[in-house]
């Protein structure tokens, strides 16, 4: 298969003046393919953020190139089909909403290139029954909860039908509800076939994407699936990083009973490990 | 804890644009009350209040109507001296790179502290040990750059900066929010640690009840502009009818035993801790164990 994006040996450096610079990514290499999960880790400082600036060209890279779908990201002429490829969602709710009413603020991206008014309406419906915010459409965006404009800001990238959303640190300023809904939609979104990248320091929040990628020094120190990827308890801990809450409780629970596995990482298998168990000790 | 009162807020309230068409009403007639080396969370959803509410604690709103007495002292007085109020009550703001100026993260910490008209000997120790606290590596960081910082970086050095103020009362907003576990483990054990030991008061405002369960002796919350609730967390996190009336979140653990319950499993919900709440599992399967025992052995 075709990969949606291609990194190829991206380097990164943000320069402070003439003579001085902070590498920031070296030698960065993977591929995401359509329909991927994916959620990055890494520590404060390791490069994440960077990284997903490059995902639709918001930066470039000093060395190697991003490929999104064929185009390399450098390319000017093709900045606009690639945000249409590539849409994102950030940390901020605030920072990314502009318009005084819900609908508007959705529609924003489509009147910018000129979608005829009925698309336009039929796009903004659907994006706003996928986030669940349509009886919000006419209300004040400001008067909305964190995770509420968070999911409008959601509907505003979905209107543009990207093939993919990369979420950065999207759900760092939201409470537990908040954030909850924003898993559901990029669950569902991704069910239906959208590719989804998420940076988080959330754990729990990983644990729900298909593949891991931690970063770490700007470089990738480990990629693979998110129950492999959180074997690595103690490597994690050494990035400063760690398990999700449930593996550690499933591992001080295993540590006692053997026979409760410790390989779990999401709240449901956790709470039906449980139920599995003390059943078998019934019968 | 039968300690001073250090601040009083008694019937607060506050409405911006007031007069327009854009009227908000932020604040009813909110009360809180904090006694001298407590830690306070404040929690409530956007739009509750909570930003406005800490936005008087030094000065930078004045009270509309309603009392606020900060250390003994009335902030409806025009006369009181904002740059001691300042010193006294420091306030981290939830987005760090508002409170960031200068280039160098060092002179931006110092930034406060040179202020204050303090030796240079003074300022480099008191730079170097809200570092320290924060969890910013001294030698290696001091000189590097603001702008090039992640937002995380940037988080820790606008707290060492109100740090090194040696604040008497700590107001943080929003204080982990985008750390890296270790990070937020480290700076909560910390904030802890200035809180129990040198006695300084802290008040935050969260939306991770992790922290809130870990670190707060009292929690209020509130809702529509006003304190709907407050006591310990234990108080808070098992009252499970509350908790769904103002759709009040709980740490993980809890969230796990909670569900757990609704099974109809015996377990205590005041787990907040992982080990707590792993221990309060291994009971149940234990006792599961006992139990089929006994059957067997009928």
């Amino acid at each position: 298969m075709e990969p949606l994006i291609r990194l190829e040996n991206v380097s990164f450096s943000y320069k402070i003046n003439e003579q001085t610079k902070v590498p920031v990514l070296r030698d960065i290499d993977f591929s995401i393919y359509p329909g991927e999960y994916v959620a990055i880790i890494g520590h404060n400082g390791s490069g994440k953020s960077t990284l997903s600036k490059h995902l639709n060209g918001i930066l470039t890279p000093d060395n190697g190139d991003v490929w999104i779908h064929g185009y390399n990201t450098k390319n000017v002429n093709q900045k606009r089909a690639i945000r249409q490829t590539v849409g994102t969602v950030f940390q901020h709710p605030d920072n990314q909403i502009v318009a005084t009413i819900v609908e508007e603020d959705v529609a924003f991206g489509l009147e910018n290139i000129n979608i005829p008014r009925e698309e336009m309406r039929q796009r903004v419906d659907e994006a706003l029954d996928v986030v669940k915010m349509s009886p919000f459409r006419h209300r004040p965006p400001h008067h909305l909860s964190g995770g509420q404009k968070q999911r409008v800001a959601i509907a505003g990238v979905l209107a543009m039908r990207p093939e993919c959303i990369v979420f950065d640190e999207a759900t760092s300023m939201l409470d537990s509800f908040g954030r909850k809904e924003v898993l559901q939609v990029m669950r569902k979104m991704n069910d239906k076939g959208m590719t989804i990248i998420t940076v988080t320091h959330h754990m729990s929040e990983a644990a729900e994407a298909d593949r891991i990628i931690v970063i770490e020094g700007g470089q990738i120190v480990m990629d693979g699936p998110a129950r492999e990827i959180f074997k690595h308890k103690h490597e994690l801990e050494q990035l400063q990083l760690e398990v999700p809450a449930v593996s550690q409780m499933a591992e001080l629970i295993h540590n006692r009973f053997a026979e409760f596995s410790k390989d779990i990482i999401q709240e449901s298998e956790f709470i039906e490990e449980v139920v599995k168990l003390s059943k078998e000790e019934v019968s | 804890m039968a300690g001073r009162p250090i601040i009083e807020i008694e019937n607060l309230s506050h409405t911006y644009m007031k007069g327009t068409p854009m009227e908000h009403v932020a604040l009813k007639g909110a009360n809180l009350f904090v006694e001298e080396g407590e830690c306070v969370a404040i929690i409530g959803h956007t739009g509750s209040g909570k930003s406005t509410l800490i936005q008087h604690f030094n000065g930078l709103m004045r009270p509309e109507s309603g009392k606020v007495l900060i250390d003994g002292e009335d902030l409806s007085n025009k006369k009181v001296n904002l740059k001691t109020l300042r010193q006294k009550v420091g306030l981290v703001f939830q987005n760090p790179e508002d409170q960031i100026f200068e280039k160098i993260i060092g002179d931006d910490i110092a930034y406060g502290p040179f202020k204050l008209g303090l030796p240079l000997k003074e300022v480099r120790e008191r730079v170097k040990w809200a570092m320290s606290v924060v969890g910013l590596d001294f030698e290696g960081m001091i000189d590097r750059q603001t702008f090039a910082l992640s937002g995380g970086q940037k988080r820790k050095v606008a707290l060492a900066g109100i740090l090194a103020l040696k604040p008497k009362i700590l107001v943080l907003d929003e204080p982990t929010a985008g750390l890296d576990p270790r990070s937020r483990n480290e700076l909560l054990d910390n904030i802890k640690r200035l809180n129990k030991e040198e006695k300084l008061t802290v008040i935050f405002v969260s939306h991770n009840m992790e922290e809130v369960a870990l670190l707060a002796d009292r929690v209020y919350v509130m809702a529509d502009g006003t304190d709907v609730l407050n006591g310990t967390p234990k108080e808070i996190f098992t009252d499970k009818e509350k908790l769904q009336r103002y759709h009040i979140g709980t740490p993980e653990s809890v969230q796990v035993l909670y569900r757990l319950t609704d099974l109809g499993y015996e377990v205590k919900t005041d787990a907040f801790s992982i080990t707590e709440a792993a221990n309060e599992i291994i009971k149940v399967l234990a006792c599961k164990k006992e139990c089929s025992k006994h059957v067997q052995r009928i």
